[in-house]
């Protein structure tokens, strides 16, 4: 970057639309990531009531499908599916990878490593509008004729293959794939972009174990995503050479129609392979910046230093080194080889122990701290919570032979809903409340903040832990209705009281809309340094301008985290403090 | 509708919160605290500290009243030999993962009551201790050593070969339903191929291989006998489906192109199930577990489990291949395939 930085001529397209400085970015990226969590919440209150009233109709599930896919306000079977399939891939690719990864890492990382903007500003510019492609292709899908894809998030071939398998697997499968496909490659230059900008441009003195955690977490996440992104490219393309060209990469043996499928010789269990081998690291592509903003965010508001930051440091590497060797736990009764389901559970379970580490020091930063209990801290320790709860359930569900009886079940959709939805939407709520003010300059209402916190966190809880009941009677999951089953009947008020929840979680996401978009415009002005934090991005000013320091770059002289330092009269010391004669960095004490 | 009566509860519990809130703002400005050189208020603290551990006391208060209110549907006692090992293995883990759930729960809840800003405190500076993070990495990975090698015994005697006397079924998925094809007299299922599948060889069954005349098929509801192994293979026509049977603790996808297996004992018939349940109505079921298109939800059959002479009265019953001539219409095919041809005229 020139030193010229300030004094660009800047359009409104450039300054707004085709921007190339990160925050600006950022702000695109959270805003549609927020525009599609809304598609996607309100598509789950939607199935929800379905799953709750089965066959009942409501004015309102007409009023958003219309006579087409809710003829009387009643879900059809093939609408049910389309909507629970682009639930999922709303959720977790366009708002917890993108809307997450996206949001965060564009803003923290040039940010709190001192660098004035990422290594490539066009790339990521780019990286935001192949994503933003994405998005218009995907929403384009819902549209169509024969309906949305409509094979689960995961859309397994050859159910997702072939259009006489189900009516969403015809044009809104292409569009589903070339949506993925367009997303990939942004995540991919997104991703690249992070890596180079962490490794290269920190500033003089940010060492890496000087790295603040949330910089460690988004850092990680990006090598997941580059390594394991064009796994499932491959995964997508394959499948529409089988779509469209006739091939056989996941086809064989195949009778449907009234006639048999010419392609033969290949195998749906070899999708499988490739799309869990982004499938997995993808759970931690979404935990790990939950895990950073959290660690961020307790850090400071519990003016303690983040216990065992080295450890932290090695069980996020542990726990994304081992994502790449667990993703056969989610196949454990497709046929594979009893032996490497074996494999798959010892390698499933070790995970577990990574994350135990960073819970107890979760735990030990908030013990004896002087908790200032904002929303975003409320969120964060929200989070922890999740993330305890749905992380003690995959241990069973780790366990190959417990798996037997549990798969999909929802058993599992409750798993993996508290522990990689929740734990992120938490973590993600909590990041925006408590990086607002860098993105927008002003402040969001804190009372407004407890009660969407209060109401969403009882609403979470309310919706996912009862399922877990549900799944121990062996309901299955993706089920438009449970109706066809007597054994499945004593839950039918269970169902009922999930929805209201659901409904009620929905509802009090409005509250933080209005709060957001309010507070854009008439937020409280925000001062510099708000939480009294050590990090280098409150060391800019409010306003955003582009190379984001006036002047020269900061240097760094200490680790992020010397909160209530003894020594020091604050309870925080900036990391552009240097260190006093003697004094040890990194929260080491004199007699190690 | 005592669910209507909990979402008023609901939202009046947002409307107490959020005007405690405000009041207590207020109240504060007119004090003259709650100024701006804090970020968050004493009172604001504690109010949120305390909500924390009422959310705490309704959380675990919730999950004691699900458990007991719907421990009862939960499914029964396994109704099969390595399920009850698996039920036991569950249990552990439950019994386990419940008491780290509760202290570290509790421990979290707690926190913000008991460590909420004040100023003028100063937190404590603790930013580690290399014996207590050892302590907590090791306790973890005993248990966790332990749950896996006990998982791991249970995974590999459920994947051990059936019995040599094991009754042979081959369960057949397609959208939406199930066939269950017993081995017949020479006990050995007979050969498929995918291309014959048509009219009323559903199963593509080959006329040629003697294996297959004495092959039984039956839908709606296939029977095995108490005690003996059922070595099961599984197919599938079109789509990635699974054969789930909740009651035995026994899950098998079925993937087209390939067969898969699982085998298993039954140790309790339909009706000593009904009286472990008290349901009269119970019985076993097949479920398709994994997304197979629109009818997905509905693709079940039942399982009868009974005596081995019952079992074996009921399969002198069903119809072989043979009997049903499934391949009668395979013969009219070919009688009347030359029709178009130059051959027509001879027919």
């Amino acid at each position: 970057m020139s030193d010229d930085h300030g004094h660009h001529k800047e359009t409104f397209i450039t300054k707004y639309v085709f921007s190339q400085d990160h925050k600006m970015i950022s702000k695109q990226f959270l805003l549609t990531g927020i525009f599609m969590a809304v598609v996607g919440t309100v598509m789950a209150a939607l199935f929800r009531m379905q799953l709750a009233w089965p066959g009942e109709g409501f004015a309102i599930v007409n009023f958003f499908l219309g006579d087409r896919w809710a003829p009387g306000g009643v879900i059809s079977p093939d609408m049910y599916l389309g909507l629970v399939t682009i639930h999922g891939t709303i959720m977790v690719f366009w708002l917890l990878t993108a809307g997450l990864s996206g949001t965060f890492a564009n803003l923290l990382i040039p940010l709190q490593i001192g660098a004035r903007d990422m290594a490539s500003g066009f790339l990521n510019m780019l990286s935001y509008w192949f994503f933003f492609l994405a998005t218009l292709v995907l929403l384009s899908s819902l549209f169509v004729e024969s309906g949305p894809a409509s094979g689960g998030w995961t859309v397994y071939p050859p159910l997702s293959a072939l259009p006489q398998a189900i009516p969403g697997s015809g044009l809104g499968m292409d569009l589903w794939l070339i949506a993925m496909s367009f997303f990939i490659v942004g995540a991919l230059l997104g991703g690249l972009n992070y890596i180079v900008t962490v490794i290269n441009l920190r500033t003089k003195g940010m060492t890496m174990m000087r790295l603040p955690l949330t910089v460690w977490a988004l850092f990680l996440t990006a090598v997941l995503g580059v390594l394991s992104f064009p796994v499932l490219f491959a995964a997508a393309l394959l499948l529409i050479f089988d779509r469209t060209f006739g091939t056989a990469f996941y086809l064989s043996d195949i009778y449907i129609g009234g006639e048999a499928v010419s392609a033969t010789g290949g195998s749906p269990i070899l999708y499988e392979h490739l799309f869990w081998f982004l499938g997995h690291p993808e759970v931690y592509i979404i935990i790990l910046p939950a895990l950073g903003i959290a660690s961020e965010i307790i850090s400071v508001n519990s003016r303690k230093p983040i216990f065992g930051y080295r450890a932290m440091v090695i069980s996020l590497l542990a726990i994304a080194g081992l994502s790449f060797i667990v993703w056969g736990h989610h196949m454990f009764i497709t046929g594979m080889n009893p032996f490497v389901g074996a494999v798959f559970t010892f390698t499933t379970l070790l995970i577990a122990i990574p994350s135990a580490v960073k819970v107890f020091n979760y735990l030990f930063t908030l013990w004896k701290g002087n908790l200032m209990l904002t929303p975003a801290m409320m969120f964060c320790i929200a989070m922890v919570s999740t993330f305890i709860t749905g992380g003690l359930t995959g241990i069973i569900l780790a366990d190959n032979a417990l798996d037997i009886n549990i798969h999909d079940t929802y058993f599992v959709v409750a798993h993996f809903h508290i522990v990689m939805g929740l734990s992120a939407v938490l973590a993600m709520f909590g990041g925006v409340y408590h990086w607002f003010s860098k993105l927008y300059g002003r402040m969001m209402n804190k009372t407004w903040g407890y009660v969407h916190f209060w109401t969403t966190f009882i609403c979470a809880y309310g919706v996912f832990f009862p399922q877990h009941f549900i799944g121990m009677a062996g309901v299955p999951r993706r089920y438009y209705s449970n109706t066809a089953f007597p054994m499945f009947d004593d839950f039918v008020d269970l169902n009922i009281l999930i929805t209201f929840f659901a409904i009620g979680g929905t509802l009090s996401q409005i509250i933080f809309l209005v709060n957001f978009f309010y507070s854009i415009y008439r937020g409280e002005k925000a001062t510099q340094n708000p939480w009294k934090s050590n990090t280098l991005e409150w060391t800019t000013p409010v306003e955003h301008l582009h190379g984001n320091w006036p002047g020269k770059l900061p240097v760094v002289h200490r680790w992020a985290y010397d909160y209530s330092k003894p020594g020091y009269d604050e309870d925080f010391v900036v990391q552009t403090t240097p260190l006093k004669e003697g004094e040890l960095d990194g929260g080491r004490s004199a007699d190690h | 509708m005592v669910e209507l009566l909990y979402f008023i509860a609901f939202i009046l519990v947002i409307a107490v919160v959020a005007q405690v809130l405000s009041v207590y703002g207020l109240v504060l400005v007119l004090k003259g605290g709650g100024s701006k050189d804090v970020v968050v208020t004493e009172g604001e603290g504690k109010w949120n500290g305390i909500l924390y551990i009422l959310y705490g006391i309704g959380f675990f208060g919730a999950y004691i009243w699900l458990y007991i209110d719907y421990k009862e549907f939960f499914l029964p006692v396994s109704a099969s030999v390595h399920g009850m090992e698996i039920d036991k293995l569950l249990d552990f883990n439950f019994a386990m993962i419940n008491i780290v759930f509760v202290i570290l729960i509790t421990l979290l809840f707690y926190y913000p009551v008991r460590y909420y800003f004040k100023k003028g405190r100063k937190a404590l500076w603790y930013p580690e201790n290399h014996k207590a993070e050892i302590v907590l990495t090791i306790i973890p990975s005993i248990a966790m050593i332990f749950v896996i090698v006990w998982g791991l015994k249970t995974w590999n005697s459920i994947f051990e070969e059936p019995a040599a006397n094991a009754v042979k079924i081959e369960l057949y998925a397609r959208q939406f339903d199930w066939t269950a094809r017993y081995a017949g007299e020479d006990n050995q299922l007979g050969d498929f191929n995918y291309r014959l599948i048509g009219g009323m060889n559903a199963l593509g069954l080959k006329s040629d291989d003697p294996k297959v005349q004495d092959d039984v098929l039956v839908k709606g509801e296939f029977h095995l006998p108490v005690n003996r192994a059922v070595d099961f293979a599984f197919r599938s026509q079109e789509v990635i489906h699974s054969a789930y049977m909740p009651h035995f603790r026994a899950q098998m996808n079925c993937v087209p192109g390939m067969t898969t297996r699982f085998n298993f004992i039954p140790n309790k018939t339909t009706e000593e199930m009904r009286k472990i349940t008290g349901n009269p109505e119970f019985d076993f079921i097949l479920l398709c577990n994994k997304i197979c298109g629109v009818a997905h939800y509905n693709m079940q059959m039942k399982i009868v489990v009974e005596s081995e002479e019952d079992y074996a009265a009921w399969l002198v019953e069903q119809k072989t291949v043979k009997e049903q001539g499934i391949f009668a219409d395979l013969e009219s095919d070919k009688m009347t395939l030359p029709k178009t041809g130059l051959l027509a005229a001879g027919k």
